[in-house]
């Protein structure tokens, strides 16, 4: 097994210590930091796959987030042009909606829609309608997810989807929702065109939405 | 029939509760209502305005149990003191008034409040690293305590040495700010106390004698965070195992205050128990281990623990089966219900389930149908009617139908 084999089964068994000190061994070695950028990803898709299929769960999504972030850190300043990258599946523009701040289920499906080869914009959390708006209109995404925690995002959700169609915007996105208490009731009352009930389906959505199902 | 007199009404709700949760027949359903922000919207008072004035968060709170008549009563003890937490400096919240809008519901602002490499001296010593290391990083008010030595060292003639620490500028600083967040704290308990008071004497029992986290909340929520908690079963597992056993102990203590209260529930508030946050297999060796053994301590003291699985837990049914039977309550949110009751039916009473955005914007007939269901699914008993989650929105003539049409169709 060459050593950028070994590195994207290190990376997707979770062998987190063993997996760093080869990136870093390679690096020192004078391969390739594209190389080993490329066995990182090739390795976060297989470990979205494995999310997917419920082997794997957010414990492993945290850790194979953290290798990433370290991998990208160490081979990023070595890459002197920016690696040619496939075009993406389609954008999205995600956030948690205004007044909550809870931020885990919508990093979970930013990191599933990344793996899965879509260009997300994460606007993190507490994000209001005119951040959403603006950044439809500087990313031009395909796909808008509001994410929100808290009973009260219902209200938000909805004020959000409003003012996106105030702004004319809302025929040029489709618009998704998610968390804990989301059903398509809520999504209905929302003015969302669905709801995912858990980041596998709302990547699924997205591929349906993007002709990349 | 002559009118029931307060005392009776308190009596006989109570023990329909206890009933429920002793999986004997009550006169009918239970109905609660796990709210927190609602009274205030209903009353028509800004949370703001709730938190920072105790008075008028109790007017809302009767102002709610009068016009719904649950059979348990929560009261304003979710209208948490703004002042105090102001003059402690939670640093770790948010609530209307700092930082966030004022109908808005306070937050809790994770993080890593304890690294991977204090887990010994929290393991050596909860009580010490919580007072000198959490304590100063949750509130700015408790900063001086971080320049203050173990107190386990005040034995034998070690006294000498402790005050020599506590002269300091900011452990005095920290002294002083802390005696006026205990006064503060202590009006606001007192209002609770005095609606308590009221409330019983109107004939309604308070819900909860106590609260309760689970375990390997406690060490995720407050101590190490969700990002790491979870990165830890897999990168420091016997670590975490040895917090955990530490933890439960903490659960224990924690809950046992309700031991011998007339309606000794418990509520305990899961957070990171479902399938969006560990496998199965994770599940069964870090959660609910130490979470039962939490459990069974409390109920072995005569508590009811009410274990208020915050999500859906379908996956977990076949796992939590284990408890005695008629001692426990457990909540439902979003979880299939009818599957629920089959895995649980004669092991633990179920509450639940009515759908927040049902409450929210569906309308009556929406919510009485809904209820009828469940309540026709639980003819044998074993439910205790309530919102699938805590309550901030919802329209009132929706959470009227739930509560009347619970009391009218509900009867055994």
């Amino acid at each position: 097994m060459s050593n950028k084999e070994e590195l994207v089964v290190l990376i997707a068994e979770m062998e987190e210590e063993k997996a760093l000190a080869l990136a870093r061994s390679m690096i020192e070695a004078g391969e390739s930091p594209q190389d080993v950028l490329d066995a990182s990803s090739k390795a976060m898709a297989i470990v979205g796959q494995r999310f997917e299929d419920k082997e794997y769960f957010l414990p492993e999504l945290i850790i194979a987030g953290d290798m990433m972030k370290e991998i990208s850190a160490l081979v990023k300043p070595l890459l002197k042009t920016q690696a040619t990258q496939v075009a993406p599946q389609g954008v999205v523009v995600i956030g948690t909606v205004a007044g909550d701040i809870h931020d885990i289920g919508k990093d979970i499906v930013t990191f599933m829609l990344d793996v899965n080869n879509f260009e997300v914009h994460d606007l993190g959390v507490d994000v209001p309608p005119a951040q959403f708006i603006a950044a439809i209109r500087e990313h031009n995404p395909d796909i808008v997810g509001l994410s929100g925690f808290l009973t009260m995002a219902f209200e938000q959700m909805k004020r959000t989807v409003d003012a996106i169609a105030e702004a004319g915007l809302r025929d040029d996105v489709k618009i998704m929702i998610g968390g804990a208490i989301m059903d398509p009731e809520a999504a209905a009352y929302i003015g969302a065109d669905s709801y995912g009930k858990d980041a596998a389906s709302a990547v699924r959505l997205a591929k349906s939405w993007t002709g990349a199902a | 029939m002559a009118e029931k007199s307060p005392q009776e009404l308190l009596a006989e709700r109570q023990q329909r509760v206890l009933d429920a949760a002793a999986l004997k027949t009550p006169d009918r359903v239970p109905v609660f209502g796990p709210y927190q922000k609602y009274p205030y919207n209903f009353a028509g008072v800004s949370f703001k305005d709730a938190l920072n004035d105790y008075a008028l968060a109790r007017e809302a709170c009767h102002k709610f149990v009068d016009y719904f008549q649950p059979d348990v009563d929560f009261g304003p003890i979710f209208a948490y003191p703004a002042k105090a937490m102001e003059i402690l400096g939670w640093d770790a919240f948010k609530w209307p008034g700092r930082g966030l809008d004022d109908n808005v519901m306070y937050q809790y602002v994770e993080g890593e409040y304890m690294t991977a490499e204090e887990y010994d001296e929290f393991i050596f010593d909860p009580s010490d690293f919580m007072l000198r290391k959490w304590a100063p990083r949750q509130f700015s008010s408790m900063k001086g305590f971080a320049s203050t030595v173990p107190w386990r060292r005040f034995m034998w003639s070690g006294w000498m040495n402790l005050p020599f620490f506590w002269s300091t500028p900011e452990f005095q600083e920290s002294l002083q700010r802390v005696t006026e967040g205990a006064a503060e704290t202590n009006l606001w308990w007192a209002s609770q106390f005095q609606y308590w008071g009221e409330v019983n004497a109107k004939g309604f029992p308070i819900a909860y004698a106590g609260w309760d986290w689970p375990p390997f909340d406690i060490i995720g929520d407050t101590l190490r965070g969700t990002h790491q908690v979870l990165a830890d079963m897999r990168r420091r597992p016997d670590k975490l195992h040895a917090a955990l056993e530490v933890a439960t102990q903490i659960f224990i203590e924690y809950g046992s205050g309700a031991a011998g209260a007339p309606l000794p529930l418990v509520w305990v508030w899961v957070h990171k128990s479902t399938r969006d946050f560990m496998s199965d297999a994770q599940f069964k060796e870090f959660y609910w281990p130490y979470l039962r053994k939490g459990i069974l301590a409390l109920v072995d003291k005569g508590i009811i623990p009410v274990i208020y699985w915050e999500a859906d837990f379908e996956s977990r049914l076949e796992h939590i089966a284990d408890v005695p039977p008629g001692k426990v309550i457990y909540h439902l949110s979003n979880t299939d219900y009818e599957k629920a009751y089959s895995a649980l039916k004669g092991i633990t009473t179920l509450m639940g389930n009515v759908p927040n955005i049902m409450l929210h914007s569906g309308t009556p007939d929406d919510v009485r149908a809904y209820c009828k269901k469940m309540i026709d699914t639980f003819k044998d008993g074993g439910l205790i009617m309530d919102a699938a989650v805590m309550l901030d929105e919802a329209k009132p003539e929706n959470l009227k139908a739930m509560m009347d049409f619970t009391k009218e169709y509900g009867m055994y």
